[in-house]
């Protein structure tokens, strides 16, 4: 077979897996959609939660659902993917396989679909949640969807190649969730995610400008918040060039350290 | 049977920053052999086995497993190869039929999964997730990820470590299998009667080097296994006789017609010579080790007849 063919069946393989061992499927599934109820219903007495300069108002739950999607990626890519391997390189996973024919390229193409397929997943059920429980109105025309499908695949590949090259991070599989969930959760509220990245300050959003999430949440936003809010971003503008820009930068970095540094286990010692 | 050797080792050697493991460690797995490596914690088995597995490099020496050199594995040679580790991991949320399918995938000529799991007994468990599975029958689970691509050579590493004795006898009818299909074994074990039981030839590793080896019967040389007469003299001295005539030596004993108290007459088992042969490379390394000579009995007598020797 194939590194193609047995990377689909290591897919299939991590997919059952991912939903049979139940802790992903909280931490790193259900956790953008439990945020989203959170947020949405916390303030559901604000019809008027979001105003955009030019005047345009949305309520919490159409502020709060590109934020979360951005989220699910983050979380979906990067700490489902970094604490899953830093696990199965831990409990020895990762050892038995290096013991059999299976290419490198296979077992990363396993993790890529099984993140791709819970991603997906994953924003059904926050796109379901947000139109029948909080009448969200999402975007009908088809330029929007196939904007939001390139910022979407593009953020999920990044965040699975950093979710690989991070694994290596944490020193055993069990510090793993310890190591990676701070610096995921800190992203999250410095990002735009939780808060409006428009009121935090200066110095704090050119910290977070240097990592990836606040690129992906500013280009869900441009498909599912009305255009009046892009004068609300810095710039003014959604930025989509910047934000294609620094999501390939962070894409390039992710596979050269995952190029360099995955190994199925340490030979040299 | 191919010619080619399944395993060759030449002068390995293996240092852990200054602290050295392996110290020229010479061993030949001829194709279709059985090669049990024995030796106490820390004696370099562990580290020897890694290394022929390419799971770990060496520091110097010669290594060829298969003809090729393991520190330059690749696919072709994995699919030739089979791997048991000392565990094997994973979540345990895979049942066994989807463990087994899944690796036979990577194979280019794997066997099928259902038979390779009647070869270790788990059909009955063939649906059940690993684990729900006893440590046992995990084991087993682990032997069948090895065996599934058809190797021709399979490293078992302290396969038994845990089982109970009925499990351990069932995994060795397993073993003996393989054996009879012409597959090559490294097996490292702590448990002697297995390596007896399953191995054509025992290789005693004790200071990362090789001490002794040879057929586990022969293993320590002739008078390593020659019997030992006891028995408690009238002054209250233990006695311990090595002899090759043990019959004759005993009649010669008690032709007086008195009888001697708490006679017997010990031919040393496996694990006697096995700590013989450790507690000397031990003593040579200038270190304590397990002490006692073959039989482990007490020195005693001066006078020795003709054709025995008085124990150590």
């Amino acid at each position: 077979m194939n590194a193609v063919a047995l990377g689909l069946d290591r897919a299939r393989t991590e997919v059952r897996t991912y939903f049979r061992a139940g802790d992903s499927v909280l931490f790193t599934f259900a956790f953008p959609v439990i945020m989203l109820l959170v947020f949405s219903t916390a303030f559901s007495e604000l019809p008027d939660f979001g105003t955009a300069p030019g005047g345009a108002v949305v309520d919490a739950a159409t502020y709060y659902l590109p934020g979360m999607i951005a989220s699910g990626v983050l979380l979906s890519g990067v700490q489902g993917l970094a604490i899953d391997i830093a696990g199965e390189r831990g409990d020895g996973t990762l050892k038995r396989l290096a013991g059999t024919p299976l290419p490198v390229a296979s077992y990363l193409l396993g993790k890529a679909g099984q993140v791709l397929v819970t991603g997906l997943l994953q924003l059904v059920v926050l796109l379901a949640v947000a139109t029948l429980v909080f009448g969200v109105d999402l975007p009908r025309e088809p330029a929007a969807w196939a904007r939001f499908a390139s910022i979407w695949l593009l953020g999920m590949t990044t965040t699975s190649l950093l979710g690989v090259a991070l694994s290596r991070l944490p020193r055993s599989g069990r510090s793993a969730s310890a190591v990676i969930v701070p610096v995921t959760v800190v992203l999250q509220f410095i990002s735009g995610v939780y808060l409006p990245f428009s009121q935090l300050p200066g110095w704090l959003q050119a910290v977070a400008s240097a990592f990836p999430l606040r690129w992906l949440a500013q280009g869900t936003r441009s498909v599912f918040l009305p255009p009046e809010f892009a004068a609300a971003e810095p710039g003014g503008t959604w930025g989509l060039g910047a934000v294609v820009l620094w999501l390939t930068v962070w894409l390039a970095a992710g596979l050269v350290v995952t190029r360099l540094t995955f190994r199925w286990i340490r030979q040299d010692d | 049977m191919s010619p080619e050797p399944a395993v060759r080792v030449r002068g390995l050697t293996k240092s852990y920053g200054s602290r050295a493991v392996l110290h020229g460690l010479d061993v030949d797995v001829a194709a279709g052999e059985t090669v049990a490596l024995l030796g106490p914690n820390g004696a370099g088995k562990s580290t020897t086995v890694e290394i022929l597995e390419g799971h770990r490099l060496r520091t110097g020496g010669e290594v060829r497993v298969l003809g090729v050199d393991p520190a330059r594995a690749d696919r072709a040679w994995r699919a030739r190869v089979g791997v048991v580790l000392q565990s094997s991991g994973g979540d345990g949320t895979s049942t066994v039929r989807e463990i087994v399918r899944s690796t036979a995938l990577a194979y280019p000529a794997p066997r099928d999964a259902d038979e390779v799991i009647a070869a270790v007994g788990l059909t009955a468990q063939a649906g059940q997730r690993l684990r729900s599975l006893s440590g046992g029958q995990r084991r087993r689970v682990d032997v069948a990820l090895g065996i599934v691509g058809r190797p021709e050579v399979l490293f078992l590493d302290e396969p038994t470590t845990g089982f109970d004795p009925e499990a351990r006898r069932q995994f060795w009818g397993v073993v003996r299998s393989l054996s009879d299909t012409g597959t090559s074994i490294v097996l490292t074990t702590h448990y002697l009667d297995e390596a007896a039981q399953l191995s054509d030839r025992a290789v005693v590793v004790a200071g990362g080097r090789v001490v002794a080896e040879g057929a586990p019967a022969a293993l320590g040389g002739p008078t390593a296994r020659t019997p030992h007469v006891r028995w408690t003299g009238a002054d209250g001295r233990l006695h311990d006789v090595v002899t090759d005539e043990p019959g004759a030596f005993v009649a010669r004993l008690t032709a007086d017609g008195g009888e001697p108290a708490g006679l017997e007459v010990v031919r040393p088992t496996l694990e006697d010579v096995y700590l013989g042969l450790v507690g000397e490379a031990a003593a040579d390394e200038g270190g304590g080790g397990p002490g006692g000579g073959p039989g482990g009995g007490p020195a005693a007598d001066a006078v020795a007849p003709a054709g025995t020797g008085e124990a150590r």
